[in-house]
């Protein structure tokens, strides 16, 4: 098919400008047998309020509980054989 | 990179090669051309022989950061590659007599990404992370080093080339993990600056390719193996497949060479390296291994058995090299190869 057979399509607008303070959804997959997953802007913060040291957009969190990088996973759940699944 | 001393016939016959005018290799090409035939059909073990590896190595290079002196027309020059794909055939097919497939496990991510779970789960030889961990020397922890650099100071460099090969998810995926690698726009937080400063800390000479003649043939093999996946498309789902199970197998590995290089007295320059990868590749190896591996095996079924393959070869090479390390380390050998003095 040629350009020229198709009718013209409304050039897509985009669901939320870069900049306009809308944030990416966020998004948290329950990685199974493992931690939690999660993309997007977020906010990860203490229990006192304060943002957590944090180095990379996507992050996993601990829930298997044995990390000793919490609340990040550090890939421990693999040693302790946790099932997320009863 | 700097120019490495040849090892045998054919690498000594590339390096001239490549140093000189195209017009001037056209004689040293031919006679390469019959050299690696006849070596390739008369090697014991490919992966062991440092000829072969060197040669190979160096015919990637071009693609990377070159070689100095090498003119930069080599790379896409048709003869030499005719040479390169001989080597790599040869290699490849070693490659793959390494790898068994068991009983394929279905086509979604969550099933691909399962199944790599339980190949990088399984217990493949001997653990260099213990050993680094409990009873390495500072000698060892330099060679170490040196194993690992040909590798790190490039970290990332060999997947990125499976990006424009990929869509979708599995593109997004391999980005992602890529951006991290590369620092998320911060030069000093690359993964290979990273691992410069951690030799540095060592006393060592960050450039890369700096221990290039140090290194022995299967430690060369483990980086070949992820040019060949990275720059042959139709082994994207190879690459692919080998980057999952790389980062599968990061996380705990890095823990305890962090604490190996602490039991030394090294501080944060040297080990931040090895700390930012056990929770870096917390994060990859799920990304990898439901969006980007399985992920990709969605959209393709056919490259199911690809993913696979890359991501056993991956795991059977670096398990070769390190038993050639512990095995030289037990018998209190080093395992670099003697000839090259290990400069620091
Ligand atoms: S979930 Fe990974 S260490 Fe706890």
């Amino acid at each position: 098919m040629t350009a020229d057979m198709t009718p013209k399509a409304p050039v897509p607008v985009p669901e939320r400008s870069l900049n306009s303070g809308n944030a990416a959804p966020v998004s948290i997959v329950a990685c199974p047998n493992g931690p939690l997953l999660i993309r997007g802007d977020f906010e990860l913060v203490g229990a006192d309020g304060e943002e957590l040291p944090r180095t990379r957009r996507t992050v996993a969190l601990c829930r298997c509980g044995a990390s000793v990088l919490k609340p990040y996973c550090d890939g421990s759940h693999k040693l302790t054989g946790f099932r997320s699944e009863p | 990179m700097k120019q490495p001393s040849p090892r045998g016939e054919i690498s000594t016959l590339v390096l001239n090669t490549i140093t000189g005018t195209v017009d001037a290799g056209q004689d040293s090409l031919a006679r390469l051309a019959t050299l690696v035939e006849e070596a390739v059909a008369a090697v014991p073990d490919i992966l062991y022989d440092d000829d072969l590896q060197l040669a190979l190595f160096c015919l990637y290079e071009l693609h990377y950061s070159g070689i100095d002196e090498a003119g930069d027309d080599w790379e896409w020059n048709p003869d030499l590659l005719r040479v390169r794909q001989q080597i790599e055939k040869a290699f490849e097919r070693r490659v793959r007599d390494e790898v068994i497939l068991g009983d394929l496990p279905g086509t979604t991510s969550e099933a691909v990404c399962a199944e790599l779970f339980r190949m990088t789960g399984a217990d493949s030889g001997p653990s260099m992370s213990r050993f680094v961990a409990k009873s390495a020397t500072d000698d060892q922890l330099h060679e170490f080093a040196v194993h690992k650099s040909i590798f790190q100071l490039k970290e990332a460099d060999p997947h990125t080339f499976a990006i424009p090969r990929l869509s979708g998810r599995a593109k997004a995926a391999l980005v992602e993990i890529q951006a991290d690698e590369y620092g998320n726009g911060l030069p000093a937080r690359m993964h290979s600056a990273l691992f410069a400063r951690t030799m540095r800390e060592l006393g060592m000479d960050d450039t890369y390719g700096a221990y290039l003649d140090a290194a022995p043939a299967i430690t060369l093999a483990t980086n070949n193996v992820m040019s060949l996946f990275g720059l042959n498309r139709r082994l994207r789902g190879a690459a692919v497949g080998h980057l999952a199970a790389y980062e599968m197998t990061s996380s705990q590995p890095n823990r305890l060479y962090s604490r190996g290089f602490k039991r030394h007295g090294y501080g944060e320059g040297a080990t931040e390296y090895f700390d930012e990868h056990v929770e870096a590749d917390a994060v990859h190896e799920q990304i990898a291994g439901r969006d980007m591996a399985g992920g990709l095996v969605e959209s393709d079924p056919g490259l199911l058995q690809d993913v696979l393959f890359g991501a056993a070869a991956g795991l059977a090479i670096d398990t070769r090299m390190t038993i050639h390390i512990m095995e030289a380390w037990e018998s209190g050998r080093s395992s670099l190869r003697p000839s090259a003095a290990m400069a620091s």
